[in-house]
Order: C-alpha cells, then sequence, then structure tokens
C-alpha cells in the first residue's frame, strides 16, 4: 500500500515534469523533424558512424535550434545496399514524418533514394556523402539536392600529380558500382588526356573479403596501382598486398585514404606514407575554417569516445549538407509552407560557407566546391593524415569540359590501356 | 450442408480463423500507408517465401537455403523479361512475363531439389547454400545478362484494371491474396495423398520405401511446390522494392529467411507469417527502441531468445499457453508420429 502510493506520487511528479518539458516545447512551435540516414552497418559502418557526427555537428553549432524552432533528429540505418537504404528512407518518410532527409551515404542507394524522392515531393531530400555522377547527372529529381561534389569531381588534380609523379602505366582496382566508376572516370580523363596508360580495371564486389585473384592479375609492366576501395574493403586488400608480397607505389582513391582506413593497425600502414590521392578533404589543410571545424571535431567526439584523429570524408560530406539544410532553414525563418518552395528556392541560390571554401549549386542541384591533392604523411605521434599538394577550386560537375563532351564513368569508359 | 465434405470443411473453422481473417482485411483500413506497405505487405511476402521454407522443412524434412534465391531467380526474371529502368531488360508484356517468372522458379527449384534430396540434414543445408552463394555471384559477376552490383531499378507492377498496384492497398491486398491462397494451399496440400507421403519420407525413408512409395520423386516433387511459393513471393518482393540487386540474394537474405522460419515456427504453415511479421517489425522499429548504434543487439537478442525459450518458435509458445490453459486440445496440425 505505502508503496503503491509512494509510486503514485512519482508518477505523478514525472507526469507534471513531462506536461512543463512538452509545454515549453509547444511555445517554440513544435520541433522541427529531419531524418538522418547514413549506413551503421556492412562495409561502411565506421564511416556511417562518422557521418553522423559530422550531421550532429552542424546541429549542435545551432544548439539544436533554427529560427525559434527546435530541430528534432532521427536516425535510420541501412548497409549499402539500395533497397534497404529506400526502406529505411520510406520509414522516415512515411512514418516518422519528417519534413527535410539528409542521407544517404554510399553511391548506389544516392540513386535509389533519389528515385524515391521522385515519388515524394512534400519532403526536401538532401544527400549525405554518397557520390555517383548519374545521382544528379541524369533523371534527376526536383527535390534532391547535393551539396558535396561527386566522386568525379573528388579525383580532379589527381591524374596530373600522377604524371608528376612518373607514373606511366596504372592498374586500377576499384569497387564494382557507380561511386567508383565516378572516380575512375574522374581520374581518367585527366590521365589519360595526358598520356598515362591503364591496361587494366580490376572490378571488385563491393565487400569482398578475399583479393587474392585480383594480387595475381597485376601486370608486370605497371609502375603504380590505383586502389578505389572503402572502408574495411581497403582494409583487406591493403593486409593482402602486404602479405602477397606487393611493394608497387600507390595512389588512393577519395576514401581509400579517408581517416576510417588510414587508422586501422597493420604493418601496411607505414607504407601507405607517401600515397597520393585527391578528395574533398585534407586532414592537415591550413585554411582558418577548415582548423575550427577539426577543433571542433576532436573536442565533440575526441578519440576515447570513437571519434577519429581527424574528421573523415564522411564526416565532412554529412557537415555539409546538414549545414546546408539548417542555413537554408534560417534563410527563410523556418517556413516550409507552399510545399517547401521558397526553402526550395533558397536552397538553389544559396552560396553555402564550408570549412573548405563557397559552395554553390548548377542548374541540377549538384554542388560545385573545391578539391584537394593530397599526401598521405605521418605525424609526431604516428597518426597517418594527409596534407595538401594541390587545392583545385570551383570544380564542377563536367570537370569543366563541355556538357556534349563529358561521358559519364562507367565499367568501359573512359578507356586507354 | 448436406454435403459431409463441406461440413466438416465448417467444423475446422473457429473463431480464431475469423478473428485473423476480420484483422488482416480491416487492417490496412485503421493503419497508415506506411504500416500497411512496409510492415504488413512486406511481412506477407516474406512470408510467402518463409512458407516455401518450412513446408519443405517442416512437413518434408528438407532444409533448404536456396529458397531466397529461388525467390530471387523469379524475380530477376521479373526484370529482365519485363520491363524495368535498364536498357537490357525486354520489356515484355506481364501476362508472359509473370507466368515465365513462376516456371523458371519451379524448375530452378526442381532442379535443386533433385540435386539434394540424395543427401541428408546439414548436407543439404550445405549444398542448397552453395547453389544459393553461386547464384549471388552469378548475378553480381554478370553484367551481361544480369546487370552485376547495379541489378535492375525502376522494376514496377503493371498497372491492371487502372489500379496502380504499387499504392500501398492494392498491394496489400495483392500480397495478401497470394498469401492467403499460399497458405490454404498447404493447408489442403497436406492432407492429400501425397502431402502424407511426403510427411511419411519425413518420418521413416526406408520404411515408406518399402511400402512401395518413390521417395525420391515425393522429394522432388515437394521441391517444386516449394518453388512455385517462393516464385510467386520473389515476383511480389520485386514489385515491393521496386528494384533488385544481388544484395537482394545475398548470404544474408538466405539466412534471414530460415530464421523468420525458425522464428515462427514450421509445425504449421501460420508460423511463417507470424514469424515474418515478427521479423518486419523488428527490423523496422529496433532503431526506435534502443541506441541507434545498437539495434542490431536488440534483433538478435529477441531471436535468441525466442528461440531459447521456444525451440518450436512463436507457434510453440502458443502451443504452450493453450496447453497450460486447456490441456486437452493439441495445436500441430500434422499427424502425431505414432510408434507400433
Amino acid at each position: 500500500m505505502n508503496l503503491n502510493k509512494r509510486t503514485w506520487i512519482r508518477t505523478m511528479c514525472a507526469a507534471a515534469a513531462v506536461a512543463a518539458v512538452s509545454g515549453t516545447a509547444f511555445a517554440q512551435g513544435a520541433p522541427l523533424k529531419i531524418g538522418l540516414l547514413a549506413t551503421l552497418e556492412g562495409p561502411f559502418a565506421a564511416g556511417g558512424a562518422d557521418g553522423m557526427r559530422g550531421a550532429e555537428m552542424a546541429l549542435n553549432q545551432r544548439g539544436g535550434v533554427v529560427a525559434g524552432r527546435k530541430i528534432e533528429l532521427i536516425k535510420a540505418s541501412s548497409n549499402a545496399q539500395p533497397d534497404v537504404a529506400v526502406n529505411a528512407a520510406r520509414k522516415l518518410v512515411e512514418q516518422d514524418k519528417v519534413e527535410i532527409l539528409v542521407g544517404p551515404l554510399s553511391g548506389g542507394e544516392g540513386i535509389a533514394v533519389k528515385d524515391y524522392s521522385k515519388t515524394q515531393p512534400q519532403v526536401t531530400f538532401i544527400n549525405g556523402s554518397s557520390g555517383a555522377q548519374a545521382t544528379t547527372l541524369v533523371n534527376t529529381s526536383p527535390n534532391f539536392f547535393r551539396f558535396n561534389t561527386d566522386g568525379a569531381q573528388w579525383m580532379v588534380g589527381l591524374g596530373k600529380a600522377a604524371i608528376d609523379k612518373g607514373f606511366k602505366r596504372t592498374m586500377i582496382i576499384a569497387e564494382d558500382y557507380a561511386f567508383p566508376y565516378s572516380q575512375v572516370q574522374g581520374f581518367m580523363a585527366e590521365y589519360c588526356r595526358m598520356g598515362g596508360k591503364v591496361p587494366l580495371k580490376a572490378w571488385v564486389p563491393l565487400g569482398a573479403k578475399d583479393y587474392s585473384s585480383v594480387i595475381a592479375r597485376i601486370p608486370k609492366d605497371v609502375d603504380s596501382l590505383l586502389v578505389i576501395l572503402g572502408g574495411a574493403d581497403a582494409v583487406n586488400f591493403l593486409t593482402q598486398y602486404e602479405n602477397a608480397g606487393g611493394d608497387l607505389p600507390m595512389m588512393g582513391g577519395s576514401i581509400t585514404v579517408s581517416q576510417d582506413v588510414l587508422n586501422y593497425k597493420g604493418k601496411r600502414r607505414d607504407s601507405l606514407v607517401g600515397t597520393i590521392s585527391a578528395g574533398p578533404v585534407a586532414d592537415n589543410f591550413d585554411g582558418a575554417d577548415w582548423r575550427a571545424f577539426v577543433a571542433d571535431y576532436r573536442k565533440t567526439y575526441p578519440v576515447s569516445a570513437g571519434g577519429f584523429p581527424s574528421p573523415s570524408l564522411f564526416a565532412f560530406a554529412y557537415y555539409t549538407n546538414m549545414k546546408a539544410a539548417l542555413d537554408g532553414l534560417a534563410a527563410v525563418n523556418g517556413d516550409l509552407s507552399g510545399g517547401q518552395a521558397r526553402y526550395r528556392e533558397t536552397l538553389s541560390k544559396m552560396v553555402l560557407k564550408t570549412p573548405t571554401g563557397d559552395v554553390r549549386l548548377d542548374a541540377n542541384r549538384q554542388a560545385m566546391g573545391t578539391t584537394f591533392v593530397t599526401e598521405v604523411v605521418k605525424d609526431a605521434q604516428g597518426n597517418l593524415s594527409t596534407k595538401v599538394l594541390r587545392k583545385v577550386d570551383n570544380v564542377d560537375q563536367t570537370l569543366g569540359l563541355k556538357k556534349e563532351d563529358f561521358q559519364m564513368g562507367t565499367r568501359d569508359t573512359p578507356a586507354c590501356p | 450442408m448436406a454435403n459431409p465434405a463441406t461440413t466438416s470443411l465448417w467444423r475446422h473453422i473457429g473463431a480464431r480463423h475469423l478473428i485473423v481473417l476480420a484483422f488482416v482485411l480491416l487492417l490496412p483500413f485503421v493503419a497508415t500507408p506506411f504500416i500497411t506497405y512496409q510492415v504488413a505487405a512486406q511481412s506477407l511476402v516474406f512470408g510467402l517465401i518463409a512458407l516455401s521454407l518450412s513446408f519443405l522443412a517442416g512437413y518434408g524434412g528438407m532444409v533448404s537455403l536456396a529458397q531466397m534465391s529461388v525467390a530471387g531467380m523469379a524475380g530477376y526474371a521479373v526484370s529482365v523479361l519485363g520491363a524495368s529502368g535498364t536498357d537490357s531488360s525486354l520489356g515484355w508484356h506481364w501476362g508472359i512475363v509473370v507466368p515465365l517468372a513462376l516456371l523458371i522458379a519451379v524448375l530452378a527449384s526442381t532442379l535443386i531439389g533433385w540435386l539434394s534430396v540424395r543427401t541428408d540434414g546439414i548436407y543439404t543445408i550445405m549444398i542448397t547454400l552453395a547453389i544459393g552463394v553461386a547464384f549471388y555471384y552469378l548475378v553480381l559477376q554478370n553484367y551481361t545478362v544480369f546487370n552485376g552490383f547495379q541489378g535492375f531499378q525502376k522494376v514496377y507492377p503493371p498497372k491492371v484494371f487502372g489500379i496502380n498496384w504499387r499504392d500501398p492497398l492494392p498491394f496489400y491486398f495483392l500480397a495478401l491474396s497470394c498469401a492467403m491462397a499460399g497458405y490454404f494451399f498447404i493447408q489442403w496440400l497436406v492432407r492429400t495423398p501425397f502431402g502424407i507421403a511426403l510427411q511419411g519420407t519425413r518420418d521413416n525413408a526406408r520404411r515408406m520405401n518399402s511400402l512401395g512409395y518413390n521417395v525420391i520423386a515425393t522429394r522432388v516433387l515437394a521441391y517444386a511446390v516449394s518453388g512455385l511459393l517462393a516464385g510467386v513471393g520473389g515476383v511480389l518482393l520485386v514489385w515491393y522494392n521496386g528494384l533488385i540487386s544481388p544484395g537482394s540474394v545475398g548470404t544474408g537474405w538466405l539466412i534471414n529467411v530460415l530464421v523468420i522460419a525458425v522464428l515462427g515456427g514450421m509445425k504449421h504453415p501460420i508460423g511463417a507469417f507470424l514469424g515474418a511479421a515478427v521479423f518486419i517489425l523488428l527490423q523496422t522499429f529496433a532503431i526506435d527502441l534502443i541506441d541507434r548504434e545498437r539495434f542490431n543487439l536488440l534483433i538478435g537478442g529477441v531471436f535468441l531468445a525466442i528461440v531459447l525459450f521456444s525451440p518450436d518458435g512463436l507457434l510453440g509458445l502458443w502451443a504452450g499457453l493453450r496447453a497450460r490453459f486447456s490441456p486437452k486440445q493439441a495445436l500441430t496440425s500434422t499427424p502425431q508420429r505414432r510408434q507400433p
């Protein structure tokens, strides 16, 4: 009896507290729901977790409130498979009723979610970090925005850097889906034009564990490898290549030399020092905004709490896209009425301040921004990071080519054996 | 009700059948379109695929891991022969494509059965797993027919009678009618001489053989039947997702179908649908219940708890409860094995 009474009092107190809290929330207007979709499972699980950190950072910098409205983040997970990503997006949109969705992470997912966005015109979709060209190049969706540059844009400058290093013949080892096609196209467009040759491209399935057959196929007459593998795949390949006694100099794709790969433990790790690569981020870039971004990341997510020594590409891309979503909201004063027309208009015309410089959108709602050519270096504490060799600004989606001359990357194009 | 067969049929319908029927018919009118489509319809589709396995395993004693591959073959057949967002699709009329897809599923399943019926237990699992993984790598690495990793996008059900069958309500009823047809078909089939013979081969193959039954033929026929169920499920699944890619027939899903069947229980066809409902509910909502990065732990924990406390899955739990409150009834519909 006594116990029941106490429970009853507690319940009442709790109810009063809940009422008080929800009362204040109501005073600010109902919270605005933003869906956040990243891969917390599968080959990009580590990258997905870092993407979520980046998006949370953008929200924390505004104290979780935009234009007087509280922002509620609702997260969902996929595993880099398009059908899983669409199911997760559908849950966010149709069940949780989010008004803006930020995500997904991976190339194939991006295309599938873009197709889904066409059936949900009332929601604004903003990309996470997916970088397949096709997402914003063909069959575009009027309510899908991408404030990060795509996989081909990320590789601008690497072809020239390879020629400068004296790499004449390169074998490419890349995962077999839309995003690496874009990366390879971005590299080869420049490399082949400057006289480089690519005698062999090995396309491996995403999530492959065994690379021995690929390693056995590396021709004797190539002088370098371009490895475009992400997350766990890159670590597996590097370990097996090391065990097989491989010693060719390597170049890396944008997600191969990201922080989630550079910090794996293994002997081959040291031989990564000197690897050149290109991408939208460079750990040791000297811009003031970038340094502030890195400092904020390190403070919020120290290594002891599971963060990386420096924010990964995924954290950066999710941060950028989430920041765009929130900046846009602030610009329209939280007004999403009229089918979000004003909000979308603002997003399309916005000049977004990102840690690596200003980003604008083109007519397809695709970002034009900065790419870094980088080299892996080792710091005093033994951490690997990337140093800037060259900074290329205002890279557009057709890589400076005319629309007619531009060919989207596939397995077979471009070719220069 | 003069006809004795009809009378006996009516006698079998109890209150719980009517409650379930009312529930599945009324659900889409009270639930949100999201629940109708993503939870209920998806459960029915996966229930149908799991039913093909629980028929094989529960009544035939053959655990095949290739059921998802058979479903995937039907799904790929629909995508390759019918219309999709990829140029290599042939774009034939659905009236030809769907029967062809089912035929392919039945043929493939028969072949798989013919290969694997000579084995028992763990060896059946291994050989069907090998076939499933081989199919996965085939669709993953073949670009001329199966379009590799990308698979096929924009594979939508046809517009028939002016209805868009991909809308939540029509698709739900499409899935429901297929699922109910499959359910009653299996209910009927296990009471036919073939069904009884199949259960006989499960319980004692050697004795059935000496009684003059062709054990191999019975088992292969069971595979063919399961291929039809899985094929229907596969066609519905590709329409549900609107796309198919190798990930849909990967090892994860081969195992998931087994998980669904075991979760629900294999002693009765309804188990497959119960298991699918629990599985899909967990997959969809576990992320809301627990820390976002740990939700797979909850899913695994629930599966483990169900299997640990009730080796017969959810059906076993139900049977246990019934046994406690009305000890004189038996739930299982399968004839109990009697010692001579």
